[in-house]
């Protein structure tokens, strides 16, 4: 049987218990590899921990201690405005992504001849940097673009399209982008799957259609919670993607904070960095909590 | 639905499944009759599982012919053959409870609520698991699981019922407990079953008829008593069971038996043909059918007899084990039932050994 599958019906107490543990058990030995790590660790302090975390601290303590910031924000139209695109965004993209990435977790699984081919394109946008990507969606989706001018020459329009900086463009592309962190849970899930489930099934007399609504879609639950956790996270924070070729009308939280940044509102970049993180956190929190995607996302890191 | 009865007719022709260039099954023809408990018996790597999920419909033969009530099913999706299935490793869906598992196939089959949840509480009752049905496969001893899975197998009524070495994973106790569980429920469903196993003894204890596979093809089928006492090949004879071998040469036939010189006697032995004479054989015997010869030993069916040496003389609880070397050097075991009344041989020991014409058979 899965360890996948076993796992996915710990329950909440069993996960904790293990994560709970496991500090203990620590020996020595993990001491020397710990070691070699430090220099990373120190670098990581001195150059990302330490400027981050002074960042975040001026959203409470400038110009003096407080939480005023804090309290004026359930006021600000504009960031409750820009909070709830960003919510809707990272959510359409994630059902985006789920309705995309599904289909090809699942041929990546039960094609073994073609999943070589089928990871490669997967995999594809991690090879380019998002910047060229990005650029990429610009020329696609432009006025005069290959989209618009394809439609054009078949007639099935008269005018141009506008899609580029509009939201539809910044969720096509950041689509396309995270496309493989909800393929590759969601593959490992299906593929810890006993394969004598499924013929058991069948030869019980359900359809290959009965067969995966009852019984492979439920045992890959724990992958699809995973990959959209991943997504969903990954999407709150996107920036150079939605600054591009999302426009300027409908903005995000990250566009947003850049936008205070450049206005040296350094208190007001901080209070919406930290409210970024926080629900970035919440979010993770309480979907390590599903059992069996905690296990999931660390084998599918593997 | 025929008229033969509860249990559905198997047949199979010349069935064959080959992956590339080796065939798992090279031509398999078996007729199972309806509400037979048939046994395919062989070792690792045999076909048993190949030919099993060619009936299933979880494999697509390369050759040949599977008729289910002699009709045509090589065509027909696994899902329409309407068979039950119980796998080695049970095959549970882990996700659901004991009770949905085993009201998956009746939900397939549009069965609606209320009549799913009597028959499945039946069903569990049957398995003597009346309590389970809440519980998940992982919340299941090794027993209660496979008890589930065949629940699960035959909840739905099929006339067919196939199983693939179901008891292979459990312990021994369990596993006699359940040999008589399994044969109790043949004779009260009445439905064809069909076994595959590598354990002999599960074979004999268990089935009406057994079919022996060697290396993709049927070796022999017949009754486990049949098979036991007239094996048709030294395969045969050495996986069912053991068996001495004895090399000899033919002198003569008289009627069926056949007339040898063996290990420097005369010996007679049972024969469906007729060797020439000078033909060089091999006749074969059951330990537990030889007898010492000397003292005090007298029977009225005619016997072979043979001068050997003991080379090896084990205590084994219920019965004694020897190991014996005949004249020209050819080594025999005999199986004595143990008794304090009985004297122990010594090794070293010369003596006579005697057993029945109709228990040696020349293969
Ligand atoms: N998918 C496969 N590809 C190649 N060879 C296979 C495959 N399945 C089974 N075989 C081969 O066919 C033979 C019979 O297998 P199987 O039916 O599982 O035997 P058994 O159940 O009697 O142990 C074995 O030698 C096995 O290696
Ligand atoms: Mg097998």
């Amino acid at each position: 049987m899965s360890e996948g599958v076993e796992i996915r019906f710990e329950g909440l107490a069993a996960g904790r218990q293990s994560g709970v543990r496991l500090p203990w058990r620590l020996s020595w030995r993990p001491v020397m590899p710990l070691l070699l790590a430090a220099p990373l660790l120190l670098f990581m302090l001195v150059f990302y921990a330490l400027p981050v975390l002074s960042m975040l601290m001026r959203s409470v303590n400038d110009p003096s201690w407080t939480l005023s910031h804090y309290a004026s924000l359930p006021g600000d139209t504009v960031f409750l405005k820009v909070f709830s695109n960003t919510l809707y965004t990272s959510l359409t993209v994630t059902a985006g992504a789920l309705l995309l990435g599904y289909p090809v977790a699942l041929s990546l699984v039960r094609a073994p001849r073609y999943a070589p081919l089928i990871l490669f394109l997967v995999l594809l946008p991690f090879w380019t940097s998002v910047l060229v990507r990005s650029y990429a969606w610009m020329v696609l989706l432009g006025r005069h673009g290959l989209i618009n001018e394809a439609l054009l020459a078949a007639g099935m329009i008269d005018r141009p399209l506008r899609i580029l900086n509009t939201p539809l463009a910044t969720q096509i592309a950041m689509v396309h982008i995270l496309l493989p962190y909800m393929v590759l849970p969601i593959a490992n899930a299906l593929r810890q799957i006993d394969p004598s489930l499924a013929r058991a099934a069948s030869g019980l007399g359900a359809t290959p259609w009965a067969t995966f609504r009852q019984i492979t879609l439920p045992l890959s639950m724990p992958g699809v919670a995973a990959g959209v956790l991943l997504v969903f996270v990954l999407a709150l924070g996107f920036y150079i993607t939605p600054a591009m070729v999302g426009g300027t009308r409908e903005i995000t939280l990250s566009m947003l904070i850049a936008q205070q940044v450049d206005q040296l509102n350094w208190a007001y970049a901080a209070t919406l960095s930290v409210l970024l993180l926080a629900t970035a956190l919440a979010i993770i929190a309480v979907f390590y909590r599903l059992p069996g995607v905690g296990h999931t996302l660390r084998a599918s890191a593997r | 639905m025929t008229g033969a009865g509860r249990g559905a007719s198997v047949s199979l022709s010349n069935l064959e499944r080959r992956y590339d260039r080796v065939a798992a099954v090279a031509g398999v023809s078996l007729d199972i009759l309806s509400g037979e408990f048939l046994t395919l018996l062989g070792p690792s790597g045999s076909g048993k599982s190949t030919t099993l999920m060619m009936i299933a419909g979880f494999e697509t033969p390369t050759g040949g012919d599977i008729a289910i009530d002699g009709k045509s099913v090589v065509a027909m999706p696994p899902y329409r053959r309407n068979i039950g299935m119980v796998f080695q490793n049970y095959a549970l869906f882990p996700h659901l409870t004991a009770a949905d598992n085993i009201g998956f196939p009746l939900k397939q089959r549009g069965v609606g609520k209320a009549e799913r949840e009597k028959l499945v509480r039946e069903a569990l009752a049957l398995m003597q698991l009346p309590d389970h049905g809440e519980r998940y496969p992982r919340q299941l001893s090794g027993g209660q699981q496979q008890r589930v899975a065949l629940a699960r197998a035959i909840v739905f009524k099929p006339r067919l019922l196939l199983m693939d070495e179901p008891l292979g994973a459990l312990d021994k106790q369990l596993r006699e407990n359940l040999q008589l569980e399994m044969r109790r429920l043949h004779a009260e469903l009445g439905i064809t079953f069909i076994y595959v196993t590598h354990d002999q003894e599960e074979a004999l204890t268990m089935s009406d008829r057994i079919a022996v596979m060697n290396g993709g093809l049927v070796a022999q089928v017949g009754r486990p008593e049949d098979l036991y006492d007239r094996p048709g090949s030294r395969f045969v004879a050495s996986f069912l069971g053991e068996s001495n071998f004895l090399p000899a040469i033919v002198r003569g036939v008289e009627d069926d038996i056949v007339v040898a010189e063996c290990e420097g006697s005369i010996v007679r032995a049972l024969c469906p043909g007729r060797p020439a004479t000078g033909e060089k054989v091999m006749l074969t015997t059951r330990p537990e059918r030889i007898r010492f010869a000397d003292g005090a030993f007298a029977s009225t069916a005619p016997q072979n007899r043979l001068s050997v040496t003991v080379t090896e003389a084990v205590f084994a609880g219920e019965r004694c084990r020897y190991m014996l070397q005949a004249r020209d050097g050819t080594a025999m075991v005999l199986k004595e039932p143990s008794s304090a009344a009985i004297r122990r041989r010594a090794v070293g020991e010369r003596t006579e050994i005697a057993w029945s014409v109709a228990d040696t058979i020349l293969v």
